[in-house]
This record gives C-alpha cells, structure tokens and sequence, in this order.
C-alpha cells in the first residue's frame, strides 16, 4: 500500500473527501515523512506543525459537518518563504527579513487555504529567487533527494525537493527566469510557470516585477494542473493580474496530443549541453510524435539574447524593489551613528553577495547616462524575443525544449563562477521575457540516475494545451513514478 | 543693476481630496493619530501592490481640462528611486517620460492686463510621510498618514517675469483647483505647496540664466518673499561678476532669506524607470467627455461674465470670483433683487470681513455664511430704498446670523425705519445747535469739523435712525441762519 506521505494530491484529496482519511492523518504523515529526511534535504526553513495541524482538524470537523473542504481537502502542501504567510515568518531566503512575520497572507496563499490545502511549512529559497540552486539562501542548504551532493535547483529549491522527497504533495514556487522549472527538473517533479498574469502575485515578496510568477509543483501533471486551478484568477490587488475566467485545467487533460503541431526550436539544442539530457528530450519528442503530435523545426532568432536582456530588465527591477528594505520599519536594522550609515550598515548585513551584486548592476543600468543603452535597449530586445515567440505560435500550438542544458550539478560547483551558474536558465529565461506559459516535467534519467526535464512551453493563457501535452506524455511514461531513494 | 529680467517657473504640488489614497484604501484624511491611516501597501510591507485610485485619475483630467491641456490617452507611472525614511518603498511612484496631461495655461490678471502663462505638464503621484524630530529623545519617528495621499504635480513653463505674475499664476491655480473641488488650496497644511524655479539673465538676452530652485515656502506671502529676495540675491550676483551655480536653497522664513542646501541632499539621480506593478493607463475619449460635462464655469470667465453681466469693476469681479462659493454667493444675492454694485460692496466689505476673521474660507466651501444671500440682498435693498441708513444695516448684520430672520421684518418689528420725517429732524436739529453754542459758534467760524460732531449728536438723540444726509442738509441750514 502506499503510504499516505506520497499519494498524489489528487488521491490524498478523495480520500479525505471520502473520510478514508482525515486531513489530520495526512498531515501528521507529512509531518513525520518531514522528520525523517529534514536531516538529508533541508527543504523546509519553517515547519508549521501546529498550526497545520489545528488547520487539518478544522478541515475534519468541516467534511464531518458535511461542509465541502474545497478541492485540496485537507492536503498538506508547502509554500515557498517568498511568498506572505499572515503570522508564519516569512524570509525570502535572506538575513534582512530572517525574523519578518507578515500581517497579510498572498493572493495564493489565502486562495490555497481556502481550497481546503494545508500549509505544513515554508520552503527554502536562493535569497529574493536570485539564484538557480538554493545555495543563495542565507538561512539554510538544500540537497538534491536524489543525490545529496547535488543542488536542488533554484530558485524554488525547497519547493522542488520537499515535492519529491514526499515531504508535502504539493508547493508553491516562484518563477522569474526558470525558478519553478529548474528545480521541477533538477528534482524529477512537475513545475509549472503560468503566463505572466495568469497568477496574482500579492503578497508575493518581488524579486523583478515584470517577470515574476506564482507557479505550483507537484508529483505529476493533474496535480499540478489542480493547484494552478486553485491559484490563478483575477486578483482586484493586483493590476497585472488578468481578469480573463480560469478554465478546468483538469478538465483539459484527456485531449491527447493527436494533431497538435509543436515546434522544435533550433536555438534550444546547443553545443555544450549534456548529451543524456539532449537524447531524453529528442526521445520525449519522438514519443509525442508516436502519440500523434506534428513536430518541425523552428527558430527563435533573438534567443541568444535573452541572458543579457534578462540580467538587465531583472536586476534593474530588483534595484528598485529592494529599496524598500532599508532597517526602517521592518527587517534587520544595523545601528550607526547617521542614517546613511544605517542604512549602508543594514544592507551590507542584510543582503547577500548575489543579491549585493544584482542590486548594483540593476542600478548602473537604469544610472541617468546608462539607461537608454542597457535597460531601454533591453526592454527593445524584450519585444524581440517576444516577436520571435508569437512568429513560431503562428504555425505552433506549443514549443518542445529541454529545460535546462544539464541535469543538477554539485553543490558549490558553479557557486563561484555566478555567470556560468546564470546559464542554467539558459532554456527558460525567454519564456518569462516573453510572459508565457511554460511546464517542466520528468522525461528520463542520466547516467548518474539524476532526473532530465522537459518543458512544453505555450500560447500566453494557453495552460490547457500545456499541461496536457504534459499529461499525455506522462500517461505513455512512467518517469514520473520514479521516487528518490531516500 | 537695471535691464534684469527675471524668468520664473513654478511647480505646485496639490494634495487631492480624494476620501482614499492613491494606491490603497486608506482613508486620505488630514491629520489622525499618526500611523492610523496605513495599510501594508502603503507602508511598503514587503509583496504588497499599488492599485491605481480611478477618482484621482478623474481628478488629474479635471485639472487638465480646467487648464487647456492635452489629456493623454495613454499614460504611464514611474518608478522615482531615492533613499529617505518616509518614502517606504525606497521609491515613490509618480508619472515622468508620460504625465496624463500636457500643454496647457492659464491666463490671469496682472496689473490691469491678462497674461498667460503655459503648463508644461500635470502628472499624479504620491505623497511621502513625514518625519518627526525631536518628539522621542534621539530618535526619528516618522508618521505613514500622508504616504500615498493622491497629489498633482503642475508644473509651469519658464513664462512668469516677475513677483506679481507669480502670486497671479497661485492665486488663479488655486483658485480653480477649489473651484473644481480637487483640492482644498490649504498652504500652511501642504495641501497646496509651491516651488519655484528662478533665474535672471540681462534684459534681452534670449538665453536662460542658470537657474535655483527654491524650496520651503509655506505662504503666498512667502513665495513672494522668497522669489523678491532670490531676484534679488542673483541680480547682485550678476552685477558683481560672480558666477550662479545651479542648486536646490531653501527659504528661511524667520531669516527671510534663502540658504543653499547641502549638494549631497539635492544631486541625486533618481533612477526613473516605467513602474512595473501598474499597467498603462489608458484614457478613453469617451470619458473625458463626460468629465467635460461637469467642469463648473471656471473664474477667469465668470470674472469676465461678472464685468460684462453685472456691471462690475474688474478688480471687484475678481476678487467676487477668487471662490466659487463667494462668486455664488454673490449671484444667489443679486438673483434675490439686489442691486449688483451694492450686493458687491456688502460681500466684499462686510461679509468677507467676516468670513476671514472666522477663518471660515478654511473650508472648501464655506456653509456657514453669517447670513444668507437673500438675506444680505433683503438688508442692501433696505438702504437702498432709504429704510435704513448703512450704520443700521451693518448693526443688524450680527443680529440677523442664524435667525434666518427677513431683515425687513425685523426693522419693521423693532421700529427701526430711518427717520427721514423733516420736521421731526428739524426739532432734533434745533435742540442739538441750542444745548452746543461752541460748537455751533466754530461753525459758524468756518470750523467745517466740528459738523461732524453736530451730526453725531443729532444721530445719537434719535437713536441713531435719523437719515444722515438730511441731517447734515438741516444743520447746514440751521447754522447758516
């Protein structure tokens, strides 16, 4: 029998509805999964035992009053610690917000709860999602399940690897350049980006406004498709978030992929990349193609821009949406003799080393004398790459990538070395550039019996196609059942 | 030195009467308990979101169209990064490549002439909260109350020459901006702040002066005060060689003068950038039509109408339409019958006295009136009529508030009718000459004063009802015999 700790959401849920299960069940199993592997994967910054628990026997009481528990019954989910937490510390993986406890819940983190899911606890992160391995994060280090040498990937490290490792059945990340991709693949779970505005992103601590996005991961495609469900919509506190109705993601699955025409841009397949992982997807593509999917070469010229184009759009956002933390009102406060000292004092505290250097490069590219050739020529460049996109969706339904060039690397490998480590999201950054949907899931395993991701990237507003594309790649694989040996 | 000319441009910021702030749905209040108006969005917390108030947006184009300027279809916020205490967020968002509204002017009266004076631009934005000093031992305090209060930022071309063009251009701005009631115009609680821009450059010279921004001025009187000096200081300056740098000074009212701030608090580059978290605003034609619709008649054409229609002098008809509430006021009196020449001269020198020794014009709209318009045009109509003389009317004024009593009614009530009985004058006449042969005798001398006193005595033993001129007519008569 399965143990309760890695049914997927979808089964936890019935279960619970059915009252095979209590909610409570389900989150002392988690709770118990999360103290007996904490120890090798350190995905969890906080575990929120009691108030989980108390939230699982509302819920209890709830289905026993023959009340509808909403479609995540009872189920224990984590959240990244980016994302607002009314009363529960939230950190964004930094010393200068290590003892912040927000006042307010996220749009997703309010819409979660009301969904019937239970937060267990707060998932690690590179500090302000400014990373691609978690091992920016100032308050703890996570490790691969599959291999606890290697780095979970990142941003959403803690959300990737508390997903597989089964400590929760499903997470929220966050995704600016591949933050839910990356570790969706490094991790051997689902991941999903959903279009710019698909998702509110109130309550959500910014990183670069533009381009961040809530995304959900789970242990196969339906759940994550059910989650997204439960988090996107129209929001009236957030201007970008669209008011355009939510489809039944779930509902859209059992299409197949017979006569869906996806692309296979060139620019995704380059020289350097591990060679398994360019054999899984191409594998993954031809299993689409046997399932009745039109596959053809495309391009995306302006590709190889896309880096550069991101490190200035993001940093100079993120210049500014740091600001804020400045030993005032909230956070770390360093005591100096001035207030400039205060602040200089605070923040070279507070902030780390990538979060310092991202700061100063977004500054100097929007510094009056600098701003019209690094950000406004970025933002041009943005608009090409989106060009690029809307040309191939033209003929496409969707494109098929892989999601990044290799599988996890080792911890401290490319910590050093920040621009070699900026190339893990080489594949995934023009999704967000462009504001589309993009989903990573599990399509094979290399030598080392680490996980590969394949990402199916979409039409904006187009998760329907998306997922299931995901869904019947995932029914005609097993991958996806494979558990880290933990 | 002579042949110097001034060039001036001034920037007005407008805190807005919206009931919320611009960004969130907190109340935009003046004043509370500090930090009671705050919510995470405006404390800047960390994840929150503006979203934009439509009511401001509705204001600013009201402000526009009030002022002949374009109404962009679509506009942008901006992101202005620097560093302070009560600016949470480490930005203020405000507009700044794409303001909503552009190219428009006023035109005011100076000196007996109408100037026009461009705006370059009217944009919205945030206000900051504020500091407080000196209250908590060492530490800084700092109160979020005003942060996110809605302002306009106006801002004027370099087309104002002198002192008086500047106090005509705030006057008329303010004024239109009660009248449009967007902003109460309340300088010494910063609802209605002012910088200026000033330069000076030898008369005929094409090219601008390097210029100085003055900060810090609380009054009309003080922004005059302070452009007069700054006129001054550069003129000097320029007489004597010396070389004007371009900085940020503050005027010091006590000192009456200005003191240049330190450079590091003024160099800063502010980093603007499109803000991210709001969207485009996008202005439809449609609803600036309707907003159109519901511009009141502004002053310099109802200053204009009130020339042309009731007669008036233009200084008179100006100051009638400073307010929307008085120019009503007014206009309710002379639709009630009263002359418009004699409703003007009542307003202006008895109800307005009233009014600002009250401070009653505190208020956007003054409710209180001592009396009401009719009223007022009831008691001018009296002493036109000869029923009662002025002295009466004025002492009736007090007893009238808040009776809405019909002055008419009350004179008749009371018995308070001038005595215009010649007879019955005569008498009082002849009995005051009697009881004050000095006085009359000095008269007589050629001593013209003394009638004075005479007449005096005559109005106080008639209980101060007798018609004045037809007592100084009896007793020229009587003296003269």
């Amino acid at each position: 029998m399965t143990p309760l700790h890695d049914l997927s959401l979808r089964d936890a849920a019935a279960r619970v509805r059915r009252r095979e299960t209590s909610s409570v069940e389900l989150v002392r199993a988690a709770l118990d999964r999360i103290a007996a592997v904490e120890p090798a994967v350190g995905a969890f910054l906080s575990v929120t035992e009691a108030e989980a628990l108390a939230a699982a026997a509302a819920i209890d009481r709830r289905i026993a009053a023959g009340e509808d528990p909403g479609p995540l019954a009872g189920v224990p989910a984590g959240i990244k610690d980016i994302i607002c937490t009314a009363g529960i510390r939230t950190t964004a993986g930094s010393r200068i917000l290590e003892r912040f406890v927000p006042a307010y819940d996220a749009t997703v983190t309010a819409r979660l709860k009301r969904a019937g899911a239970v937060i267990v606890g707060k998932l690690n992160c590179d500090e302000f999602a400014m990373g691609s391995s978690t091992e920016n994060s100032a308050l703890g280090t996570t490790r691969n399940p599959w291999d606890g040498n290697r780095v979970p990937g990142g941003s959403s490290g803690g959300s990737g690897a508390a997903v597989a490792a089964g400590e929760c059945h499903a997470a929220l990340g966050t995704d600016t350049g591949g933050s839910v991709r990356l570790p969706a693949a490094f991790c051997g779970v689902v991941g999903l980006k959903p279009t710019y505005g698909r998702v509110s992103r109130y309550g959500v601590i910014a990183y670069a406004s533009s381009l961040d996005q809530v995304g959900p991961l789970a242990r196969d495609v339906a759940d994550t498709a059910l989650m997204l469900e439960a988090i996107a919509g129209h929001d009236p506190a957030d201007s970008t978030a669209s008011p355009r109705p939510v489809p039944s993601y779930l509902a859209a699955l059992e299409q197949g992929v017979r006569g869906l025409r996806l692309g296979l841009p060139r620019e995704y397949f380059v020289e350097g990349m591990q060679p398994e992982v360019e054999a899984g997807v191409r594998a993954a593509v031809r299993e689409l193609e046997r399932l009745g999917a039109i596959v053809e070469p495309v391009s995306l010229p302006h590709t190889e821009y896309a880096i550069a184009t991101y490190y200035l759009i993001a940093t100079a956002e993120a210049s500014s949406n740091l600001a804020r933390y400045d030993g005032i009102r909230y956070g770390l406060r360093v005591p100096a003799d001035s207030l400039g000292a205060m602040y200089e004092a605070s923040r070279a505290a507070g902030f780390g080393t990538e979060v310092k250097r991202r700061i100063m490069l977004g500054t100097y590219a929007l510094s009056a004398g600098y701003y019209d050739a690094y950000y406004l020529k970025a933002q041009q460049v943005r608009t090409l790459i989106r060009r690029d996109f809307e040309q191939v969706f033209q003929r496409c339904e969707a494109l098929v990538t892989p999601v990044a060039p290799t599988t996890a690397f080792r911890l401290g490998e490319k910590i050093a070395d920040p621009l070699t480590m900026y190339l893990s999201d080489i594949f995934t950054i023009s999704v967000n550039l462009a504001g589309l949907p993009g989903l990573a899931l599990p399509c094979g395993f290399d030598a080392s019996g680490l996980p590969i991701g394949l990402q199916v990237i979409g039409r904006p507003f187009d998760e329907e196609t998306v997922l299931r594309i995901g869904a019947a790649y995932e029914q005609a694989t097993d991958w996806h059942r494979r558990r880290a040996s933990l | 030195m002579s042949g110097v000319e001034a060039v001036i441009g001034l920037e007005v910021h407008a805190e807005l009467l919206t009931s919320s702030k611009i960004f969130c749905r907190c109340s935009a209040a003046f004043g509370g308990p500090a930090n009671t108006h705050v919510c995470p969005v405006c404390l800047g917390m960390p994840g929150v979101l503006p979203v934009l108030n439509r009511r401001v947006v509705e204001f600013a184009i009201r402000a526009g169209l009030a002022t002949q300027c374009t109404i962009a279809g679509s506009s942008r916020f901006a992101r202005k990064n620097y560093f302070y205490p009560d600016l949470p967020k480490g930005y203020q968002i405000s507009m700044y490549e794409t303001p909503i509204c552009t190219g428009g002017w006023l035109d005011v009266l100076v000196d007996g002439g109408t100037k026009r004076i461009g705006l370059t631009r009217i944009h919205m934005e945030e206000d900051t909260g504020k500091n407080i000093h000196d209250a908590h031992g060492d530490a800084s305090l700092v109160d979020f109350n005003r942060s996110g209060v809605p302002l306009l930022e106006i801002v004027s071309e370099p087309d104002i020459r002198t002192v008086a063009e500047a106090g005509a251009y705030l006057r008329m701005l303010r004024s239109i901006l009660m009248y449009l009631e967007i902003c109460d115009g309340n300088m010494e609680e910063g609802s209605f702040r002012c910088d200026a821009n000033i330069s000076v450059r030898p008369a005929g010279q094409a090219a601008f002066g390097t210029k100085v921004e003055v900060k810090n001025m609380n009054s009309f009187r003080a922004v005059e005060k302070a452009i007069t000096y700054e006129i001054a200081r550069q003129t000097e300056a320029l007489a004597s060689g010396e070389r004007i740098v371009q900085e940020t000074r503050l005027w010091d009212a006590e000192r009456e003068e200005t003191r240049s701030m330190r450079r590091k608090e003024y160099a800063d580059d502010y980093r603007y950038f499109p803000e991210p978290d709001l969207l485009p605003l996008v202005v439809d034609a449609a609803w600036v039509g309707e907003i159109r619709a519901t511009l009141p008649e502004l002053p310099g054409p109802r200053c204009d109408r009130f020339i042309r229609d009731h007669g008036l002098s233009p200084y008179d008809a100006d100051v009638l339409t400073q307010r929307k509430d008085v120019a009503d006021y007014f206009e309710a009196g002379v639709a009630a019958g009263a002359p418009p020449k004699e409703m003007a001269n009542w307003v202006m020198t008895e109800l307005l006295r009233i009014v600002r020794e009250e401070k009653l014009d505190r208020a956007l709209v003054i409710r209180d009136w001592p009396l009401t318009a009719t009223q007022l045009a009831r008691l001018a109509l009296l002493v036109q009529a000869g029923t009662i003389n002025r002295n009466t009317a004025k002492s009736l004024i007090p007893r009238l508030r808040g009776t809405g009593r019909d002055p008419e009614e009350l004179v008749r009530a009371e018995g308070l009718a001038q005595v215009s009985d010649r007879a019955a004058l005569e008498r009082a006449v002849a009995d005051v000459v009697a009881r004050h042969p000095g006085q009359a005798a000095e008269f007589r001398a050629g001593k013209d004063r003394v009638l004075g006193f005479l007449v005096g005595q005559v109005m106080k033993a008639t209980g101060g009802k007798a018609n004045p001129q037809l007592v100084q007519e009896l007793l020229r008569a009587a003296l003269s015999g």
